[in-house]
C-alpha cells in the first residue's frame, strides 16, 4: 500500500511549546455557564467513532505508549497503603520500563519517568523522600477525598499541610452537591479558595463526573472550575461507581478548548479511574490529539490517573520488541 | 520513523488493512468475471469487456463482462423461470435463505469490506463499520419480513421479476436494499451493479451460491448504462428499482412509462443541515463531518447545504474550519484516515469544475491547509461560505466533499431556505430545544429527517425521497410494498375499447345547440325548469371554463341530459393554484378532516334520492343499482372519515437510544383522474382517501358522466369543505391528465382510464418525478370494498417521513 496519507501542517490553533502561564482564572461568567449545550447522543457517537477513525500500529504504537507512560500519575489510594508500598511505587515511577526493553526500542538515551506519583497526604513525606532528585512531582489527593464533605476549614487545612509537606500538585474534590444544585457561585468560591490555598502547587479539580448525572452538568462544572483557577480538571476519584468515560472526557476536552479560545489560558485534563489497558491509553491520547491537538498530549496538560495501566503498557511494549505476548509477572512489580 | 521520534512528536503512521484475501479472491477468478445468470457464470454475449480500477492507484482490479441485450434476456429468462419455484418455497423457506445470506455476509465480513474499499476508494473504516454491518442488518430484517409475509401483507402477491440498477457509492449496501425486500416478497432479481464497482455484487452472488439459493432467483449482469437500459426496456420485467442520479431516474421514468412496470426511484439530493443557536455546536460540527465528508460526499443524502442560525454562524464556521484541519485523507485501506478517494476521474473532474465555477462566481472558498496526497483521485474537503441560495453551488448536487453554507434569521426562514430546492431526500436539524426541533422536522420536505444526528440508517426505517429525490421507500414495511402488488390489482382485467369513447368532438360541441330540439316536445306546459348549467369547481366556487365551451352529456340511450364545462389547461393551472393555496388543509387535524368527511356523507345521504335519479339517468342502471351506488358512496366517505385520524404512522424500533417516527404526510396537491363508470362511487373512492390524509385534490370526474360529480358542488359547499381542497374539472380526462401530470406543483397523480392515458401520465410525470398510480387500462370493481377502498388507497395518499430522534441527557 503506498503511503499517501495527507500531510498535516497546522492541525490546531496551537498552544505554544514550552512552559505555559498558569491559568489565573476569570470572574464567574454565569451567562457563559448557562449557555453550555451538550447533546449526549452526539457526544457518544463522536467518542465511539474517534477510536475507529484512528489507530496506531507497530513503531507508532510503541512510541505512543511510551508517551503515555510519561503522562501517568502513578497512583495508590488505598486504606492499606504503607510506606513500603509507596516506596515500591516510587521506584517504579523512576524506572517504569525495563532497561532491556528501552534499549530495544532505541530509547536508552532518553530519560523516561511517569508524570507524577499520587498518594494520600499521609504518604507525601515518604514519596518525597523516595523521589528525591528524580524530578518527579508528588501529587496529594486532598479536601476530604473522595467524598469532599468534611468542613471547608478542614479541607483547606489539608491542602496547606500537603503543600507544606512538599506536594507540588494537589488533587481536590469538589462538593458535588453544589454542581447538582446548580450553585455555580458556591462552587466557584469553593474552588477559588482551594486555588488560593495551593499557592505555587498546581491544582487539579476532580469533578466526580460519575455522580454529576448529565454531560451538561459535567461541562458546566468544568467551566466553573477553570474560571475559579483550576490548573487541571479531572474526571473522577476512581471511587465512584462510574469511572472516566470517553464521552465525559470528550465533553471536558471541548470545554477546555472553549476556555482556551476565549481566555487564552490552557488548562490540563486528567481522566482517572478505570483506565487500565494500553488500548485505553491510546484511546484517550487519540481523543486529546484529535480534539485539542498534540500539545495537549504533554505532561503539563494531560495526565492519566491510573494504578494498573503501566503494567499493561509494559506488556505491550515487550510484545512489540519480542513479537511474543508477554506475561504480567515478568514486568517489574510496583 | 524511529520509536523515539514518534514518542517525541506523536505522529500518526500507516495502519494498513491487508488486502491479501481480497486479492486472492480476485486471482482465483483470474481477475476476470462473467455475468451471474441462473446460478452459473456466463461470458458476455458480445465478448465486450470493461475494467474496474482501484481508484487509489489507478490499477486494474478485474475485467468484467459488458452486458448486452442478449445477456439481459438470459438473466430475465432465468429470473422468470425461477419465479414459480421461489414462490413455492413459501415465506418460511425464503426466510431461511435470507437468514443464511445474512449469516454469510457476517462470516465473510472482512473480505467484503476490503473488496468494497478497493473497488470504491472509500475508507475501510466505513465499509467495515457501516456498509457491511448494515448489509447484514438489512438481510436479517428482511428474513423477518419473509417469514411474516402472509400475515403482515395479506391479499398481496409478489411483483414478479425485478430489474434493479444500483450506484457505485454504496455498492453492497444498495444491493442489500434492493435484493433483500425483493427476495422476501417472493420476487426474483436481475441486478446490475454500477460499472465502477461491480465486485462486491459478484462476491455476493458467490455467497448466494454458497447458501444454495435456487438458481435464477438472483442474477447479476454487469455493464454500463447500455446494460441498464436493456433491463429498463425488457418486456418481461415486472418491477424496476433504481438508485442513482435524478437525470438517469427521469430517463427511466420516461422509458418505462406505460410498460406496466412498477417503479421505485431513489435519486439525488441537496440535503439541508440546519444548526440553531441552541445547538450543541461541537456535536453539530461532527454531524457536518458525518454529513458531507462521509464517503467523500458521494452520498445521495449528504448534508451538503449548511444553514446556520445567524447568532452562531460565525462561531460555527470558525469551529468548522478548525475541524477541517484535523481530517486525514489517505489510502482507503489505511485504518487511520477519515477520507479516501473519489470514485473515478470523471467524478473528480466534475467536482473540480463545480468548485471552480463557485470560485468564478465569487463565492468564498475554504480548504484545509494540509496537502492532498499526490497520487490517486483525492479531493480535499471544501467549504463555501455565505453562499447565495440562488447560486449554482447552492442548487446543484455536487456529489463530492463540498459544503455550501448560508445563514438564516428565524426558524421559518430556515425552513424556507431548506425547502427551496427541487430535491427532498434528507435533512438534519440541530437544536437542544425539543419543541423547536420537532416543529421544524415535519415542515422540511424530506423523506428522512435526523434530529441532532445525521446519516443514520436502519432496515426498520424506510429511506427515500420527496420531490425529485424520487419515490418509493427502501426498508421498513413501506419498503416491502415496493415489491408487492395487491392481489386484485394483479388480477385486474382490461377495459374494453368502447369504455373510452371520446366525450365530444368539435362538431358535437356545436351540435349541442340543437340537442334540445328532441326534448322540446316533453317540455311541461308550465314552462321550462330553471336551467342548471354546472361550471367547474375551483377554490370552493363555481368557475366558468376558460375555453368558453360546454359539452353535451348524454344518457346511454343518447338522450341529452345536460351540459358540462369543458376544462382546459388554463383551468388546470387555476385549479392547481387554488389547491396549492389551500395548504392549511394539510395541517389540520385528522379529527377535523374526519368531521368534514362524515358531514359530507351526511349531506350526500340527505340528497340520496336526487343522486340516485341522476345516476340512473347517467348510467342507465336500475333503481336498485343507482341507490346502491349512492349508499356505497356514503359508506365510503365514512370509511375514510374513520381512517382520517387512524392511519397515522409508526414508531420504529431502530438500534439507537431514541426513536424513529414514521410520519404519514400528505403529498400536498394531488391530481385524480376518474374513470367513466360508477361516476359517483369512483369519484368518492379516489377523492375521499386523498382528502382524508390531508391532500388537496384536482379531480377530473367521469368524462362522459360528470353530472354526478357536478351535483356534489353544493354538497361540498354545505359540508364545510374549505375552498381549494377539492377542485373539480370536467372535460376530456386524458387531455386534462396530461397537463396535470406535467404540472410541477402536483406531487402525485392517480389515474384510472385507458392504457394509453396511463402511459401518458407516467411519461409526463417525469418532469417533477411525481409519484403516480395508474391502472394501465385495467378495471377495478368499485363496488367491491377489497378493490375500491382500503389501506392501499391510504398508503398511496401519503408519503412516509422518518424522523430520527436520538435522545439522552
Amino acid at each position: 500500500m503506498p503511503s499517501t496519507v495527507s500531510d498535516h501542517v497546522a492541525p490546531h490553533p496551537s498552544v505554544p511549546a514550552g512552559p505555559l502561564p498558569r491559568n489565573p482564572g476569570t470572574a464567574l461568567d454565569l451567562d457563559w455557564v448557562g449557555s453550555v449545550r451538550v447533546n449526549r447522543s452526539a457526544s457518544e457517537r463522536r467518542a465511539a467513532t474517534l477510536v475507529t477513525r484512528r489507530t496506531v500500529k507497530k513503531a507508532w504504537q510503541a512510541g505512543w505508549l511510551l508517551r503515555a507512560i510519561t503522562l501517568i500519575d502513578l497512583t495508590t489510594l488505598a486504606g492499606d497503603d504503607t510506606p513500603g508500598r509507596v516506596r515500591r511505587l516510587c521506584a517504579k515511577a523512576r524506572r517504569p520500563v525495563r532497561d532491556d526493553l528501552l534499549g530495544a526500542l532505541g530509547m536508552d538515551d532518553t530519560p523516561l519517568t511517569v508524570g507524577a506519583v499520587c498518594v494520600y497526604h499521609a504518604m507525601v513525606p515518604t514519596a518525597m523522600a523516595a523521589l528525591r532528585g528524580s524530578g518527579i512531582p508528588v501529587a496529594a489527593v486532598s479536601t476530604g477525598f473522595p467524598a469532599g464533605l468534611s468542613p471547608l476549614a478542614t479541607r483547606v487545612a489539608e491542602i496547606h499541610a500537603s503543600v507544606e509537606a512538599g506536594a507540588e500538585e494537589i488533587d481536590v474534590v469538589i462538593s458535588r452537591h453544589l454542581a447538582l444544585a446548580g450553585d455555580w457561585r458556591g462552587l466557584f468560591d469553593e474552588i477559588a479558595t482551594f486555588r488560593e490555598a495551593c499557592g505555587e502547587a498546581h491544582l487539579k479539580v476532580i469533578l466526580g463526573t460519575g455522580e454529576l448525572g448529565t454531560l451538561r452538568t459535567v461541562a458546566r462544572a468544568s467551566l466553573v472550575a477553570m474560571m475559579a483557577g483550576a490548573d487541571f480538571v479531572k474526571t473522577s476519584t476512581g471511587k465512584e461507581s462510574e469511572n472516566a468515560t470517553l464521552s465525559v472526557s470528550l465533553t471536558m476536552a471541548r470545554t477546555i478548548r472553549d476556555y482556551w479560545e476565549r481566555t487564552g489560558f490552557a488548562v490540563g485534563f486528567k481522566p482517572a479511574g478505570g483506565i487500565r489497558t494500553a488500548k485505553d491509553a491510546l484511546a484517550w491520547l487519540t481523543l486529546m490529539r484529535e480534539e485539542l491537538g498534540p500539545r495537549w498530549c504533554e505532561r503539563d496538560l494531560f495526565r492519566f490517573g491510573a494504578s494498573s495501566l503501566l503494567a499493561d503498557i509494559e506488556r505491550q511494549l515487550e510484545h512489540h520488541v519480542t513479537g511474543r505476548y508477554a506475561a504480567l509477572h515478568k514486568q517489574p512489580l510496583a | 520513523m524511529t520509536v523515539k521520534a514518534i514518542f517525541e512528536t506523536l505522529e500518526y503512521g500507516p495502519a494498513p488493512e491487508s488486502d491479501d484475501v481480497a486479492r486472492a479472491w480476485l486471482a482465483r477468478h483470474g481477475a476476470r468475471f462473467g455475468h451471474f445468470v441462473a446460478g452459473t457464470w456466463r461470458a458476455s454475449d458480445g465478448g465486450e469487456t470493461f475494467a474496474t480500477i482501484d481508484p487509489a492507484t489507478g490499477a486494474t482490479l478485474a475485467h468484467l463482462a459488458q452486458g448486452t441485450v442478449g445477456d439481459v434476456d438470459a438473466a430475465v429468462a432465468a429470473a422468470r423461470a425461477a419465479l414459480p419455484g421461489w414462490h413455492a418455497i413459501g415465506p418460511h423457506g425464503r426466510a431461511r435463505y435470507l437468514y443464511a445470506l445474512a449469516r454469510h455476509v457476517q462470516k465473510h465480513a472482512r473480505l467484503l469490506a476490503v473488496l468494497e474499499s478497493l473497488d470504491n476508494g472509500k475508507s475501510i473504516r466505513e465499509t467495515r463499520d457501516l456498509d457491511v454491518p448494515l448489509v447484514a442488518r438489512h438481510l436479517y430484517h428482511h428474513a423477518g419480513w419473509a417469514q411474516l409475509l402472509d400475515t403482515e401483507f395479506p391479499d398481496h402477491v409478489a411483483a414478479g421479476v425485478c430489474g434493479q440498477i444500483i450506484p457505485w457509492n454504496f455498492p453492497l449496501l444498495m444491493l442489500a436494499w434492493k435484493v433483500a425486500p425483493a427476495l422476501a416478497a417472493g420476487c426474483t432479481v436481475v441486478l446490475k451493479p454500477a460499472e465502477f464497482t461491480p465486485l462486491s455484487a459478484l462476491a455476493f452472488a458467490e455467497l448466494a451460491t454458497a447458501i444454495g439459493l435456487p438458481k435464477g432467483v438472483l442474477n447479476v449482469v454487469t455493464g454500463d448504462g447500455r446494460t441498464g437500459q436493456a433491463i429498463v426496456d425488457h418486456d418481461d420485467v415486472d418491477k424496476l428499482a433504481f438508485t442513482g442520479s435524478t437525470e438517469v431516474g427521469r430517463g427511466i421514468r420516461e422509458r418505462s412509462a406505460g410498460s406496466g412496470k412498477k417503479l421505485s426511484l431513489e435519486l439525488g439530493g441537496k440535503s439541508p443541515f440546519l444548526v440553531f443557536d441552541d445547538a450543541d455546536l461541537d456535536g453539530a460540527i461532527e454531524g457536518v463531518v458525518d454529513a458531507i465528508w462521509f464517503n467523500q460526499g458521494q452520498v445521495c443524502c449528504a448534508g451538503s447545504r449548511l444553514l446556520l442560525h445567524e447568532p452562531i454562524a460565525e462561531a460555527f464556521i470558525r469551529k468548522l474550519k478548525a475541524r477541517m484541519e484535523t481530517l486525514r485523507m489517505g489510502h482507503p485501506l489505511d485504518k487511520a484516515i477519515d477520507m479516501g478517494t473519489m470514485i473515478a476521474p470523471v467524478q473528480l473532474q466534475k467536482v473540480q469544475a463545480l468548485v471552480q465555477r463557485g470560485i468564478d462566481e465569487g463565492v468564498s472558498c475554504h480548504q484545509p491547509s494540509w496537502a492532498v496526497p499526490a497520487d490517486g483521485l483525492f479531493y480535499p474537503p471544501t467549504l463555501f461560505t455565505d453562499v447565495d441560495p440562488a447560486s449554482t453551488l447552492a442548487q446543484v448536487e455536487i456529489f463530492g466533499p463540498v459544503l455550501v453554507s448560508t445563514t438564516f434569521r428565524t426558524p421559518a426562514e430556515g425552513v424556507e431556505i431548506a425547502n427551496h430546492t427541487p430535491f427532498g431526500l434528507a435533512a438534519s436539524v440541530w437544536s437542544e430545544s425539543l419543541s423547536l426541533a420537532l416543529d421544524v422536522a415535519p415542515k422540511l420536505k424530506a423523506g428522512v429527517v435526523w434530529v441532532n444526528a445525521t446519516n443514520l440508517f436502519d432496515a426498520a426505517a424506510g429511506f427515500g425521497g420527496y420531490r425529485e429525490s424520487g419515490f418509493g421507500r427502501e426498508g421498513g414495511r413501506e419498503g416491502m410494498h415496493e415489491y408487492l402488488v395487491p392481489a386484485w390489482e394483479h388480477d385486474a382485467e382490461p377495459y374494453d375499447d368502447s369504455d373510452f369513447a371520446a366525450i365530444a368532438s368539435a362538431a358535437e360541441l356545436g351540435d349541442a345547440l340543437y340537442d334540445h330540439a328532441d326534448d322540446a316536445s316533453d317540455a311541461p306546459a308550465a314552462g321550462p325548469g330553471i336551467d342548471r348549467t354546472p361550471k367547474l369547481y375551483v377554490g370552493g366556487k363555481g368557475a366558468r371554463p376558460d375555453s368558453g365551451y360546454s359539452y353535451p352529456v348524454r344518457a346511454p340511450d343518447g338522450r341529452h341530459l345536460g351540459e358540462a364545462g369543458l376544462g382546459n389547461r388554463k383551468d388546470v393551472r387555476n385549479a392547481v393554484e387554488a389547491a396549492r393555496k389551500a395548504e392549511s388543509w394539510s395541517g389540520t387535524s385528522g379529527h377535523l378532516r374526519a368531521q368534514i368527511l362524515y358531514y359530507l356523507g351526511e349531506n350526500l345521504e340527505a340528497r340520496a334520492r336526487e343522486f340516485g335519479e341522476r345516476l340512473r339517468a347517467l348510467t342507465g342502471s336500475t333503481d336498485d343499482d343507482a341507490r346502491a351506488e349512492v349508499e356505497r358512496s356514503v359508506a365510503r366517505l365514512f370509511t375514510y372519515a374513520a381512517h382520517a385520524d387512524k392511519f397515522d404512522g409508526a414508531v420504529h424500533d431502530v438500534p439507537i437510544r431514541g426513536v424513529a417516527l414514521a410520519m404519514h404526510e400528505p403529498w400536498g396537491v394531488m391530481a385524480l383522474s376518474c374513470p367513466d363508470e360508477a361516476p359517483l362511487l369512483a369519484f368518492v373512492s379516489l377523492v375521499a382517501p386523498a382528502v382524508a390524509m390531508g391532500n388537496r385534490v384536482v379531480v377530473t370526474p367521469s368524462p362522459r358522466r360528470p353530472l354526478a360529480a357536478t351535483d356534489l358542488y353544493q354538497v361540498l359547499d354545505t359540508s364545510d369543505v374549505p375552498g381549494g381542497v377539492i377542485n373539480v374539472l370536467s372535460g376530456d380526462r386524458d387531455e386534462l391528465a396530461r397537463t396535470l401530470a406535467a404540472h410541477e406543483e402536483v406531487a402525485c397523480h392517480w389515474y384510472v382510464g385507458s392504457a394509453e392515458g396511463s402511459a401518458a401520465v407516467e411519461r409526463a410525470s417525469a418532469g417533477n418525478l411525481k409519484a403516480t398510480w395508474v391502472n394501465h387500462g385495467r378495471r377495478r370493481d368499485w363496488h367491491d370494498p377489497r378493490q375500491g377502498e382500503g389501506r392501499t388507497y391510504l398508503r398511496r395518499a401519503v408519503q412516509v417521513k422518518n424522523v430520527w430522534i436520538p435522545y439522552g441527557e
